[in-house]
Formats: structure tokens, C-alpha cells, sequence
């Protein structure tokens, strides 16, 4: 009998949330530069071969500025500063993105607990991530790299755990206020298990803030590389990295700008897309602004 | 047709028309709404959610939001004043001192940082030339009117109970001795024994300074409890107004008919309540005739082609239903 | 006599706040009978929501029984809870809160069958979705709407839709039509007495509105600061209330008529919280009648003629 029903057909949730998204100009903005940053660096090795222009000195061409030849000009070791970035991306994109992910998975989890459960687990939590936070973050990932030895894959755990707090808190908050609402009640009344509310129910009502806490933290992950890189616990040189690449050319800011121009434009528009993505798809997955 | 002297009145509304611009469309909140309340009465307005009734009470002291809020049409006197074309400044000067509003939630009214004896005593010090000392004077006097003791004055708002809130908020609604009260859903927020208290205390102090009150309800038993006349609002117009005996015991409107229906009485115990069927309809898209015609059983499809004007049942009593041009209608509530 | 569905035997729930041990629901007892509703009514913060919430477990009772179908529910695990959700259910106050804004309408009322994996099967359950909706007069058309496009009433027929998923045979009413309009609000209680004679569901119905429970409970409890303090037939209680609390509440009803006036009776004082109450009977402050005697001594249930219950000392 359903089938002869004249509903409006119903779109899968992901159809819904994408046709929402297509609407905001801004947000298909961001999309477009993630996107075109992903595909450069994806495909890096085909636009400039790494042993040959992105490593390789040459003194004679040290210090230019962009030129037909060296669209973004060339660094202190004459390398080209185009190609430097666009394997560098690489690197900051995948640490920046992959230290988000592993911070919102641990710092997710606990602040939802924390938030959900409340009473001694709270408590327990919510101490454990203030001692995080009394420890400058910096410091803390030094700690936790130089413990585990320098690498990217070290270098992620370390920018990951300290900045799990954040989460945490963020995420706890989010799920006390969505917590006390009837419909967790209802849930609950209809025989739901805490972990059925808390992702079914709880979790999608508190996306607003985490989406763009999260699209502001894969820039702050980004710089947090580049300054682990610059006392030597991250990327080595001459493994091009944008934060490493910026700190490089501090030395020539007064001659050479393009040297902390370039990588800086490049983090800025990395932070600047992921936010416009990051507010249409706050809006898009919110049915309560849906047109 | 009954028009009352203009000189005895407190408030005359006369063709109210007041529209909300938004983004989706133009709510048309208030259609044509009429009021003339003589000094000392109360008038009740009842009315459902989104009926306007709050969008009118608010138009007398030009305090519709704005924007959106726009009045589009219609006169407001307030006590001989021309509200609609009054300064700004003067308009400061009637808002709590002729006409001042209490409404439904008392904590959006009083500020959690003051005391409660300094919200009180500003009100007074704002609108009467008097020392800072007189005004806590008065203002004590004011608490004890509304039966708070005066040893409260120094304490802030959260200490009080809901009850007592609303009360403090009518304090300082009565403090400059208004002419004219608009009480917006006043005791809805309140538990029943509570609003009992606070229905009596207002009923004594109407008489005490014989203001004028439009009482904002959707319950008829306080209306039946404090009012002297009655308007029920439908979708922004007033849809039947009478005295109390006439909308209560010679109901004439179907839509009156219809929220007697819907109410349970503990007087009469009945098996089945009479609800209107349907809903309000979207105030951004009313119908072209009488609005009340689609969820209507009288309803005839003449209904649905104008507007219906006022019909004047006696000199105290008039309906919006065209039907009522037919000698022989009547709807199925009896009188009583 | 008709079979007892629910008994309610000395439930208590205490809660622990800065200001001492609240006493939100204290020694309450009653029975509900199958096929019945029972009314619960009482002002706010005098525990008849956490009762309601406290029969369906929702907040754990600090002691008592309750007891469902014989069974008594206190005792049962996890699991064992989970399957007797299936009977007992709840209808929520506030219809703007108990929907989670990110679902649909087919979401919410199939989330009961999903979830306690009644009709796992996707299609099947839309079908009883469909079906679901006719009953409580929701369109179809509505199936893939969210809850904030649609006005109260629709989203209280969701709410009721919700809680019949499971075929319950109890529904704890909590307040379900205080926050519509009048007009939608008899609508909706039609719907809910049609449904209880199609289904002979059995209600424990909560609120503040006095009109209301006459008009549609069998049998009325009153509450009064986490006590039960008169329980009676709904005619009886209306005809003869003898708790004086009872009798301040029945009269401060606004009636919607000009032709009887009653005698009002005014209480002094508003209602405090049960925080580390005194001992005696908790309305002695506010009654007008009060003794010594009420002020020591706690007045107990007493059944003062058939069926009709009161706590109170000057029944003695």
C-alpha cells in the first residue's frame, strides 16, 4: 500500500545535505580550493619532479623573485618556491588534516562521555584534560616528540594529543546542553542504549560548533608543524613543509618577501576554504535553515 | 450602530493595520482591528497564538518591533494623544506613565542585576520629578500594594518565586499610577492557585486607581473573572465583541462557538469535546473572504468571497459573519 | 473488578541538591486499572512529572515498587527493561522538544520499531509509519518533513504516534496538551480517548489543568510537595473534595461562565520545595484549618469512604 502513496519522494541524507550545500556560493568556493589544493598535491610528483627541482641547490638563482621561469621566485638555495609548495602541501595538508582527525576522534569520545555521563566521570575527564591544558601546547608535543623520536607520524601524534582538550571541552559542553532536551528522553523511553542516544541523537545536534572548531584547528595544526620543524623535531630539511618554508625566510622578510609571501598565502587559503566549507556544511547538515 | 463619546475614552483604535515584512513574506498579524475602552473598564482580548493580539497591545505604546513591524494603516489615541504622530520624546513620557505593559514572562521583564526596589524606584524617579529618596519611598509603598513586604525592597529578582515576580513586575507596571494597564498573558507562566492571587490583587488594585486594562488571555475563565467587555481575535480581527454577557451567553460568532467547544468545563462533564477542526490559517497567506470560513461548518461559499464587515447585534454587541445577514441563522450554542 | 495494570507501592525519589535531599516524590501509593485513566494533578515542583518518570524508570525511584502486569519493574535488568519499553510508554509535555530536530517524521515514528527491531526490514517499516500516521490523523504527505515545519498539534500527533509504534498498553501522559492552543488542544484530546477506546490503552495522565482531568480521567490523584494527598473517582473528587488543598485548587479555576460563581478560596503563601522537609503535613503552612497537630504529625492515606483516599487530620 505505501507504494501508492503520493509522499514527496525522499532524498538519502547525503543527496540532501550536498543539494543544500550547492546553494551557498561561498561554501562551493571553499569546496573548489580544497579541492584544487588536494588534487596539487596529489599529484605533485607529476608537476615537478622532487630530486630535481624541489631539493636540488642552486646558488646562482638564489633569492629571485617571481619570474616567467619561477612563477613564486626562488628561495635562499635557489630552489623554486612554486614547486617547494606544491610538494609541501603534501606534507601540511596530510599532517594537518590526519592530527584533526585523531584529536576529535580521542578528545570526541571523552567530551561526549564526559558530557553524557556527568558525576564522577566528568569530573574524572574533565581534570585529566585541565592538567593537559595547564601545559603550553607547544611544550607538551616537544615532550611527546622528542619522547617518541622525530617523524611525521610522531609529529601528528603530538599535535593531536595536545590539542585534545579543546576538543574535549568543546564537545562536552555541546553534548551537556543537547543532553537535558525531552527528545534524549524520548530516546530513552523507547528503549535506546546510551550509546544508541549518544551517536544517533546527541552527536548530530552538537556538529554546529565541531565543524568549525575543526576547520579552524587543521590551520593551527598546520603552523604547530612548522614550529616543531623549526627546532628540528618535525619535517627534516630539505623536505619541503609551507610552516618550515615560512620560517625560512624570515631571515630575507626585508629583501626577499616572497619568500614567507608565498607559503603564508598558501596556510591562509588553506584556513580561509576550509572555514567556508566548514560554515556551509554546518548550515547544510542544520534541517532547521533548510529552504 | 453604538459609537461611545470620544471624550470618554482612554483608547480609540480605529482601523488598525499592521504587517510584519520578513524575508518569506508578509505576515499580516494585525487586519483592521477597532477598540474603544472607556476610562476605568477592562476590555479582554482572546485570541489564539499568532491571532495579533500582542502585536495590538504592543501598537499602543509603538512598540511593534521595527523592522520588521509595519503600521501600514489606522489611528491610535491614548487619552486624547495622537500615538501614531507623537515625537519620540513624548512618546518616552506616555510609555509607563499613561500606559504601561506587563508581560507573560516576569523574568524578561526584570533585570537579574538591580534589586527589586531599585527597578521599581527608577521607573518612578523617570516619570515624576521627585528625589531619589521619595521614589524608594513610593516604591516600598508600591511592593506592599502588591503584598510583598517592604523589608524585600534590597532583594534581586531570583530570589523571588514566579508568583512574586509577576507581582513586582505589576508593581512597577501601577508605580506612576498609568491610566491604562496592558496585561499580556499576565498569570499564564503561574500555577492556578498562584494566578488566583495574582488576578485578585490586580482586580483590588483596579479599583484602588481606577485604571483602564486590556486583558491579553487565551482563557476565557479569566476573562470571565476580571473583564468588563470582551474582543476574540481571529487571525487579526476582532471576529465578535460584546459585553461579557453578550459573548458569553448570546454567543453569536461560530468561532466563539468553536472555543467553547473546545473547552472542558468542570460544569458540565461531556463525553466528547467539540474542537475546530483544522488550523489557524498562515498568516502570510490569508484567504480572501472571512478567514475563519475554511475550518467553518456554517461556512456557504459566499463566505469565502469578501471579508465580512461588522454587524451590529445591539447597541454593546457585534459580529464578523456574513452569514448573520440571513434573518433566520443561528448557530447551534444555545444561550445561556 | 477490573484487572490492576499498574500498582505503585511507597515509590520515592530523592534527589540530592546543595541545598540538602529533595524530596520530589515521597511515599507515594496508588493502582491504576486496565483500560482506565488515571489523573494526576498537582502545581509545579510538586512531583508528578518525576513520578510519571519514575514508573517508566526513567529517573531510578530511590525505593518503592511498581508494579506492571504482576511484575514488579524495579527488579528487572537492562534487557528485561528494554522489552517491557514495548508496553509502557511516554507522551511528552512539550511538543517542540521531544522531536530531535534532525529527524523526520518517518524517522521518529519508525525509530521505536528500528530500534527495538521490530520490523527491521526498511519498507515494511515505512508501511507501518504510513499506517501509524492515519491513526493520529497526520497526512502522508508530512512523511518526510522535520519536526519545526510543522505547527504544535502535528508535532503532538508525532509524539503520539512515537509512543503507539510498540502497540503499548500504558502511556505516562505528561501534561501532553498544555502547551497547544485550546482549539488544538481538544482536537488532540479526542484523538487520545478515541485511541484509548480503539486500543484500550490505559493512562496515567499528568497536569496542571484541572478542567482537563475532569473532563477526561477516571479516577484523580492529587499531589501536593512529593505526596499523593487525595486520590478519588473524578465525580467524587469534584463533588466532595475534602483535602483543603484540594478544595483551593478546585476553586481557583477560572470557570469560562457568568451563571454559577463559586466562593473562592485564596491560599496564603506559594508552594516551597521539598528540600529536607518537616516533619507533619506538608500544606499545614499554607491551610487554613491547620492544628498542632498537623504541624507534628504526618497525616496518612485513609480511605474515607469507598475509593475516595485523603491525607489529612481533620478527616479523623
Amino acid at each position: 500500500m505505501a507504494a501508492t502513496k503520493a509522499a514527496p519522494k525522499k532524498r538519502s541524507q547525503f543527496e540532501e545535505v550536498w543539494r543544500r550545500l550547492k546553494k551557498n556560493k561561498m561554501a562551493m568556493v571553499g569546496l573548489a580550493i580544497v579541492l584544487m589544493l588536494v588534487l596539487l598535491a596529489v599529484f605533485a610528483d607529476f608537476l615537478f619532479d622532487y630530486d630535481e627541482i624541489v631539493i636540488k641547490q642552486n646558488t646562482a638563482i638564489r633569492l629571485q623573485g617571481p619570474s616567467a621561469e619561477h612563477w613564486f621566485g626562488t628561495d635562499e638555495f635557489g630552489r623554486d618556491i612554486l614547486a617547494r609548495l606544491v610538494h609541501g602541501g603534501r606534507i601540511s595538508l596530510v599532517v594537518g588534516v590526519i592530527a584533526v582527525a585523531i584529536a576529535l576522534t580521542i578528545g570526541g569520545t571523552l567530551g561526549a562521555i564526559s558530557g553524557f555521563f556527568g558525576g564522577k566521570v566528568d569530573m574524572l575527564i574533565s581534570r585529566a584534560m585541565d592538567i593537559l591544558l595547564a601545559v603550553p601546547s607547544l611544550l607538551l608535543s616537544i615532550t611527546i616528540v622528542s619522547a617518541l623520536g622525530p617523524s611525521i607520524l610522531n609529529l601528528m601524534i603530538a599535535i593531536a594529543v595536545s590539542s585534545v582538550p579543546g576538543y574535549a571541552r568543546i564537545v562536552r559542553s555541546s553534548v551537556m546542553t543537547v543532553r537535558d532536551n525531552e527528545f534524549v528522553e524520548a530516546a530513552k523511553a523507547i528503549g535506546a542504549n546510551n550509546a544508541q542516544i549518544i551517536a544517533s541523537h546527541i552527536l548530530p545536534n552538537c556538529l554546529a560548533p565541531i565543524i568549525v572548531q575543526v576547520s579552524l584547528k587543521v590551520a593551527s595544526a598546520i603552523l604547530s608543524t612548522s614550529g616543531l620543524s623549526f627546532l628540528g623535531l618535525g619535517v627534516k630539511a630539505p623536505t619541503p613543509e609551507w610552516g618550515s618554508m615560512l620560517s625560512g625566510g624570515r631571515a630575507y622578510l626585508r629583501n626577499a618577501p616572497h619568500l614567507t609571501v608565498f607559503p603564508g598565502f598558501c596556510i591562509m587559503l588553506t584556513i580561509l576554504s576550509l572555514n567556508l566549507l566548514g560554515d556551509g556544511l554546518r548550515d547544510a547538515l542544520d534541517p532547521k535553515l533548510k529552504q | 450602530m453604538a459609537q461611545k463619546n470620544p471624550k470618554d475614552l482612554i483608547l480609540d483604535i480605529k482601523d488598525l493595520v499592521i504587517h510584519y515584512e520578513t524575508d518569506d513574506g508578509t505576515v499580516e498579524a494585525v487586519n483592521g482591528i477597532d477598540i474603544q475602552l472607556e476610562y476605568g473598564k477592562t476590555l479582554g482580548l482572546v485570541g489564539e497564538t499568532g491571532s495579533g493580539k500582542t502585536t495590538t497591545a504592543l501598537s499602543v505604546l509603538r512598540l511593534v518591533p521595527d523592522p520588521p513591524g509595519v503600521i501600514k494603516n489606522g489611528s491610535i489615541f491614548l487619552d486624547g494623544k495622537d500615538i501614531m504622530n507623537l515625537p519620540q520624546k513624548e512618546l518616552e513620557a506616555v510609555r509607563g506613565h499613561l500606559a504601561s505593559m506587563i508581560f507573560q514572562d516576569p523574568m524578561t521583564s526584570l533585570n537579574p542585576v538591580f534589586t527589586v526596589g531599585d527597578q521599581i524606584s527608577e521607573v518612578i524617579a523617570l516619570h515624576e520629578n521627585c528625589s531619589k529618596k521619595e521614589a524608594d519611598e513610593k516604591a516600598g509603598d508600591m511592593l506592599e500594594v502588591v503584598g510583598i513586604p517592604r523589608e524585600r525592597f534590597a532583594e534581586y529578582p531570583h530570589q523571588f518565586s514566579g508568583g512574586m515576580k509577576q507581582r513586582v513586575v505589576i508593581a512597577m507596571a501601577l508605580a506612576c499610577n498609568p491610566k491604562l494597564l496592558l496585561a499580556d498573558e499576565p498569570t499564564t507562566a503561574l500555577d492556578v492557585t498562584i494566578q488566583a492571587q495574582v488576578l485578585e490583587t490586580m482586580k483590588g488594585l483596579r479599583e484602588k486607581f481606577g485604571s483602564a486594562m486590556i486583558m491579553i488571555t487565551h482563557d476565557l475563565g479569566i476573562i470571565a473573572e476580571v473583564c468588563d467587555e470582551v474582543s476574540v481575535v481571529y487571525a487579526g480581527q476582532i471576529v465578535e465583541h460584546g459585553t461579557l454577557v453578550d459573548v458569553f451567553n448570546h454567543t453569536r460568532h461560530p468561532y466563539t462557538e468553536g472555543l467553547f467547544g473546545s473547552l472542558p468545563n468542570i460544569e458540565i462533564k461531556r463525553n466528547r469535546l467539540s474542537p475546530i477542526p483544522g488550523l489557524m490559517p498562515d498568516p502570510t497567506d490569508l484567504p480572501k473572504g472571512c478567514c475563519f470560513a475554511p475550518r467553518c461548518k456554517y461556512a456557504t461559499p459566499d463566505c469565502e468571497k469578501a471579508r465580512p464587515a461588522k454587524k451590529w447585534l445591539s447597541d454593546t454587541h457585534y459580529v464578523r459573519c456574513s452569514r448573520y445577514d440571513e434573518p433566520n441563522f443561528k448557530i447551534e450554542r444555545e444561550d445561556q | 473488578m477490573a484487572n490492576k495494570i499498574l500498582e505503585v507501592k511507597n515509590l520515592k525519589k530523592y534527589f540530592q541538591t546543595p541545598k540538602g535531599m529533595l524530596h520530589a516524590v515521597d511515599d507515594v501509593t496508588f493502582t491504576i486499572e486496565e483500560g482506565k485513566t488515571l489523573g494526576v494533578v498537582g502545581e509545579s515542583g510538586c512531583g508528578k512529572s518525576t513520578t510519571g518518570r519514575a514508573i517508566l524508570r526513567l529517573h531510578e525511584p530511590t525505593s518503592g515498587e511498581v508494579i506492571f502486569n504482576g511484575e514488579n519493574i524495579l527488579t528487572k535488568n537492562a534487557d528485561e527493561m528494554r522489552l517491557l519499553r514495548r508496553q509502557m510508554q511516554l507522551i511528552f509535555q512539550d511538543p517542540y522538544a521531544s522531536l530531535d530536530p534532525r529527524n523526520t517524521v518517518s524517522e521518529i515514528i519508525g525509530e521505536p520499531l528500528k530500534l527495538q527491531k521490530i520490523i527491521p526490514d526498511k519498507a515494511k517499516r515505512l508501511e507501518k509509519v504510513y499506517e501509524l500516521m492515519e491513526t493520529v490523523g497526520l497526512a502522508e504527505r508530512l512523511v518526510n518533513t522535520y519536526p519545526h515545519e510543522l505547527d504544535g498539534g502535528r508535532r503532538q500527533r508525532i509524539g503520539i504516534a512515537r509512543a503507539l509504534a510498540m502497540e503499548p498498553k500504558f502511556i505516562v501522559c505528561d501534561e501532553p496538551v498544555s502547551a497547544l492552543d485550546v482549539s488544538i488542544q481538544a482536537q488532540i484530546l479526542n484523538l487520545m480517548q478515541d485511541l484509548q477506546e480503539q486500543m484500550g490503552l490505559t493512562y496515567m495522565f499528568i497536569t496542571h489543568d484541572l478542567s482537563v482531568v475532569h473532563h477526561f480521567a477516571d479516577d484523580i490523584a492529587v499531589m501536593y510537595l512529593g505526596q499523593l494527598i487525595e486520590k478519588a473517582p473524578s465525580g467524587m473528587l469534584f463533588d466532595k473534595p475534602t483535602h483543603p488543598y484540594t478544595q483551593a485548587l478546585l476553586s481557583a479555576i477560572p470557570v469560562p461562565s457568568l451563571n454559577k460563581k463559586r466562593e473562592r478560596i485564596l491560599l496564603k503563601g506559594e508552594i516551597t520545595s521539598p528540600i529536607n522537609p518537616k516533619p507533619g503535613c506538608r500544606f499545614a503552612a499554607r491551610c487554613p484549618y491547620a492544628t498542632d497537630r498537623c504541624r507534628s504529625e504526618e497525616p496518612k492515606l485513609k480511605e474515607i469512604e469507598p475509593n475516595h483516599f485523603v491525607a489529612c487530620h481533620l478527616c479523623d
